[in-house]
């Protein structure tokens, strides 16, 4: 028996009259690698904003593990246990890496220290700063950033911009976490290298990823279902060989490559 | 009566120079912090040819071509350079450019002020209030500018071009449309509306000052706002309001010194309820 | 890490004001320093205070607030209103001094907290013209009230010209306040909110508590700067605070560097300096060369720092900068310089080409994969 981690009942939101993203029913299992693939403007990111709370939905509701977060910000999310990256990478550019992942860390209770304490340097500041910066060099190391750490984020290469991202996502120490076309940009090695490290992500942190992804080989090769949007419609969902050979999904994605 | 009457010049004032703030802001993004100093710069123009040549409708012509020259030198030396970068550092060299214009008047004309004289109006009674002709000319030229400016932008290619520009600029580059050309055309329209602004803000208010344009346009900048900042229209309307509003104002004795607070308080409320002002449009910012 | 071992970076600001401070007061006591340098010294002295506190808004949240002389005008005139109700009390002037700035300091900040509403909802350019608003909505009000002296401006009793003593340590005390709320946790919230609001949000940063913080802090110390002012050039009157004034603060803090705290030091001295000068120099119509040079300041700044075409002269000499520094460095302390160091507080601010460069690498792999996927699926 696997619990639920993130279910959506009838999710939707229009902008206007289009409907973006309408009546989405998903859910993702405790653990899972969850797929989320469709053409280009079928919804994906806007759901993925929708589940961050930088949407507010126009219809239906969605909860994690249990806990309906349809109405909450997107602190508040975040705080619940949702972190994400970003398809144009988000980082913080004129930053340097280690402290990317440290604001990363900002919220995390064995963190705590008030703006006073630390502008008076009250004791608490300097043991919290250095128990952030090794918890962050801990999170680097996983990604091989460590020695970059100090190299300001917008000078990456842009491969480990993307891993930067995943490591401050983590760094929020999320139960769920939205990856949005992290192979977007990167080279077949680094697909490769990505892949491990998701999978290695999932293990070790005991992560659920839903991940948005054009490169198929990627879906197919890690994910374990996927749910198929076309013009904000569920097409298809399920185990990823199946959902990757009904024939709907091909028409979908040739259709779109007519145009 | 008489109150509403000269909120209405007053306010006409406003919304030409609301036109220019509220083109330039629509298209290139931006807030030309110096647009009032345009007008500033139009005003010592037609203050130059009057004592040069004498003659009124030279001096207006003369202006609308120094400050076209102008808008489009700041336009390419300020601005230009600066295509891209943040819009906090736009911002910041407009106020200096601002600033650039009001010293370098004030170092070749002085601080005091000098009265101009365009001509001799008169006014014309309706019932038992008058009516200044200046305020009426101004209005049916700021209705005239506003009908032209309407034209231009939908049915000229130009025109078109520039609300593609306005609406997303980078897909109006893919589309081929030169966006420099048309930013640059812009600032020279905008510019050219701010001599307008100088001739009939000097119609109305005989002098001028290195600091003339400083207030009215941040004042015009809050009547493109109430308006709907980018709407041609919202301009007009806006700044019909707010001359109103200043005028009645002023006629209050309580409120007459606080007038400029509740003004700068209106567009402050304004931004907060309903930052899209009365005829604005939504832009939802992409994630 | 940081306890232990001792960076010069992290201390020069202290080392610097500490230094001046020490060798002005031992003139004074000396009896060396005149009267117009002590006021000068003043001058400078609120001057800093006010520019590093605008840099926080600027430089670190990366809004503009043009509204910065506003929140001085409020303390000044609360904090020194204060201080005459206060000598009826009491007639040790550093007391008053003390407690009224802390009273103006209080008042300004919630005033900061007022306008740090807007500034939740609003950005950019309409964040810009709220602020301005503010500052002359607040001169406004001061003008007319008569309570606080109306158009003749509030006089309370002028303190000695060892008042640079007092602004100088209260420099201090903000420098050690705000370094540290910059160099911790909060202070990389506050960048990060910056360098991209989104994602900030997206990993749980509260954008509404450390953008209010955020002007909450600023405007607590102008409001100190207003009372140091007014207790040096009293009375305290409406018009010194206009939107010139906010834009002098800013014209500091774009020549220090928006982010740099030593920066908005030395530019808050150099300006201060150069105003001095100007203004027992020049009269009349000449004055306005003062404008021209903060116009010529403003935009040759800016334009140098964000101008897209600039960037391989800005590393070239950014290179230059860094063979410098690390013989200087080397000489002094023996310790290779590190620029990576430097990252938070240098903040070349907003690479903006870099990421153009970036974007448009990115729509390019992107079409690229979508045609390798649909090869796939063929």
């Amino acid at each position: 028996m696997s619990e639920i981690m993130l279910e959506t009942k009838n999710l939707g939101i229009s902008f206007g009259g289009l409907k973006a993203v309408d009546n989405v029913n998903i859910s993702v299992k405790k653990g899972q690698l969850y797929g989320l693939i469709g053409p280009n403007g079928a919804g994906k990111t806007t759901l993925f904003n929708l589940l961050t709370g930088v949407y507010k939905p126009t219809s239906g509701s969605f909860y994690l593990d249990g806990e309906e977060l349809t109405e909450k910000s997107q602190e508040q999310i975040n705080h619940k246990g949702i972190a994400r990256t970003f398809q144009n990478i988000r980082l913080f550019n004129n930053m340097s890496v280690i402290r990317n992942v440290m604001v990363g860390l900002h919220n995390q209770p064995e963190f705590k220290c008030n703006p006073f304490v630390s502008m008076f340097r009250l004791p608490g500041h300097f043991s919290s700063e250095k128990k952030m910066r090794e918890k962050a060099k801990e999170l680097l190391r996983i990604f091989d950033l460590e020695e970059e750490r100090n190299n300001l984020a917008c000078n990456l290469p842009y491969g480990k911009q993307r891993k930067l991202e995943i490591a401050r996502a983590l760094a929020t120490n999320p139960k769920l976490l939205l990856l949005d076309e992290p192979a977007a940009g990167m080279n077949p090695n680094e697909t490769a290298e990505l892949m491990d490290i998701i999978r290695f992500v999932r293990e070790k942190f005991d992560m659920t990823i839903l991940l948005i992804e054009h490169d198929m080989k990627l879906v197919a090769g890690i994910c374990e279902e996927v749910t198929v949007l076309n013009f904000g419609t569920e097409l298809a969902s399920g185990e990823t060989s199946e959902v990757l050979n009904n024939p709907k999904v091909i028409t979908a994605y040739l259709g779109d490559d007519e145009e | 009566m008489s109150t509403l009457i000269d909120g209405l010049s007053l306010g006409s004032i406003y919304a030409l120079i609301a036109l220019g703030y509220t083109m330039v802001y629509g298209i290139a993004k931006m807030l030309n912090f110096a647009h009032g100093d345009v007008i500033m710069v139009g005003a010592y123009a037609i203050l130059s040819t009057i004592a040069l040549l004498g003659s009124p409708i030279a001096a207006i012509v003369v202006a609308i071509l120094v400050c076209t020259v102008l808008g489009i030198f700041i336009e390419k030396l300020a601005y230009k350079p600066l295509r891209g970068a943040s819009p906090l550092a736009v911002l910041i060299t407009a106020i200096g450019v601002s600033y650039f214009l009001q010293s370098v008047a004030q170092l070749i004309y002085g601080a005091k002020s000098q009265p101009v004289t365009i001509g001799n109006f008169g006014s014309v009674a309706v019932g038992d209030t008058k009516i200044s002709l200046a305020a009426i000319i101004t209005l049916a030229a700021g209705a005239v500018i506003m009908s032209a400016l309407t034209l231009f932008i939908k049915k000229t290619k130009m025109g078109r071009a520039m609300l593609a520009v306005s609406e997303d600029r980078g897909a109006a580059q893919l589309m081929g449309i030169n966006v420099n050309k048309v930013i640059t055309v812009t600032f020279a329209i905008g510019s050219a509306l701010a001599a307008f602004a100088s001739t009939f803000y000097l119609m109305q208010i005989p002098s001028t000052s290195p600091t003339l344009g400083a207030m009215p346009g941040i004042k015009a900048f809050t009547a493109a706002v109430i308006g709907g900042i980018g709407s041609i229209p919202g301009a007009m309307i806006g700044g019909m309001l707010l001359g109103i509003i200043e005028k009645i104002s002023l006629s209050i004795p309580v409120l007459a010194p606080y007038t400029t607070a509740l003004e700068f308080s209106l567009l402050i409320l304004i931004l907060l309820v309903k930052p899209t002002g009365l005829l604005g449009k939504l832009k939802r910012e992409k994630v | 890490m940081a306890k232990n071992k001792f960076k010069l970076k992290h201390h020069i600001n202290y080392i610097g004001v500490g230094l001046f401070l020490v060798i002005t007061s031992v003139m004074m006591f000396m009896g060396v320093l005149n009267r117009s340098t002590a006021n000068l010294i003043t001058q400078i002295a609120y001057s800093i205070i006010l520019a590093v506190s605008l840099n926080l808004v600027v430089g670190f949240l990366g809004e503009l607030s043009l509204g910065h002389a506003g929140f001085m005008c409020v303390g000044s005139y609360l904090g020194c209103f204060f201080a005459k109700y206060m000598f009826a009390f009491t007639d040790s002037k550093l007391l008053v001094l003390i407690v009224s700035m802390l009273v103006g300091g209080l008042v300004a900040a919630v005033f900061g907290f007022i306008i740090g509403l807007p500034a939740l909802r609003l950005k950019g350019d309409y964040l810009a013209i709220v602020t301005l608003a503010f500052g002359e909505i607040v001169r406004t009000i001061f003008k007319n009230l008569d309570t606080f002296g109306g158009a003749l401006g509030l006089s309370t009793k002028k303190y000695g010209s060892e008042l640079f003593i007092i602004a100088l340590i209260v420099v201090l005390i903000m420098l050690f306040v705000m370094q540290n709320l910059i160099r911790s946790k909060h202070g990389r919230a506050i960048t990060a909110i910056r360098d991209n609001e989104i994602a900030a949000r997206a990993m749980g940063i509260n954008v509404t508590f450390y953008k209010l913080l955020v002007f909450v802090v600023s405007a607590f110390f102008a409001g100190i700067a207003g009372v140091i002012y007014g207790h040096y050039a009293t009375p305290v009157l409406y018009s010194f605070f206009s939107y010139n004034y906010s834009i002098e603060i800013l014209v500091m803090v774009v020549l220090g560097g928006m982010g740099s705290i030593t920066g908005s030091i030395i530019a808050a001295t150099l300006i201060t300096y150069i105003n001095f000068v100007l203004t027992t120099n020049l009269s009349g119509d000449l004055a306005a060369l003062k404008f021209l040079i903060y116009a010529i300041i403003l935009i040759a700044m800016i334009i140098f720092n964000n101008a897209p075409a600039l960037n391989p002269v800005k590393e070239r000499l950014g290179d230059y900068k860094n063979k410098v520094l690390n013989k200087i460095t080397g000489l002094l302390i023996k310790k290779k310089y590190d620029p990576s160091q430097v990252v938070d507080d240098h903040a070349a601010w907003h690479r903006i080409p870099s990421k153009i460069k970036m974007d448009a690498l990115l729509s390019l792999d992107i079409t690229d994969k979508n045609n390798q996927n649909g090869g796939d699926k063929k």
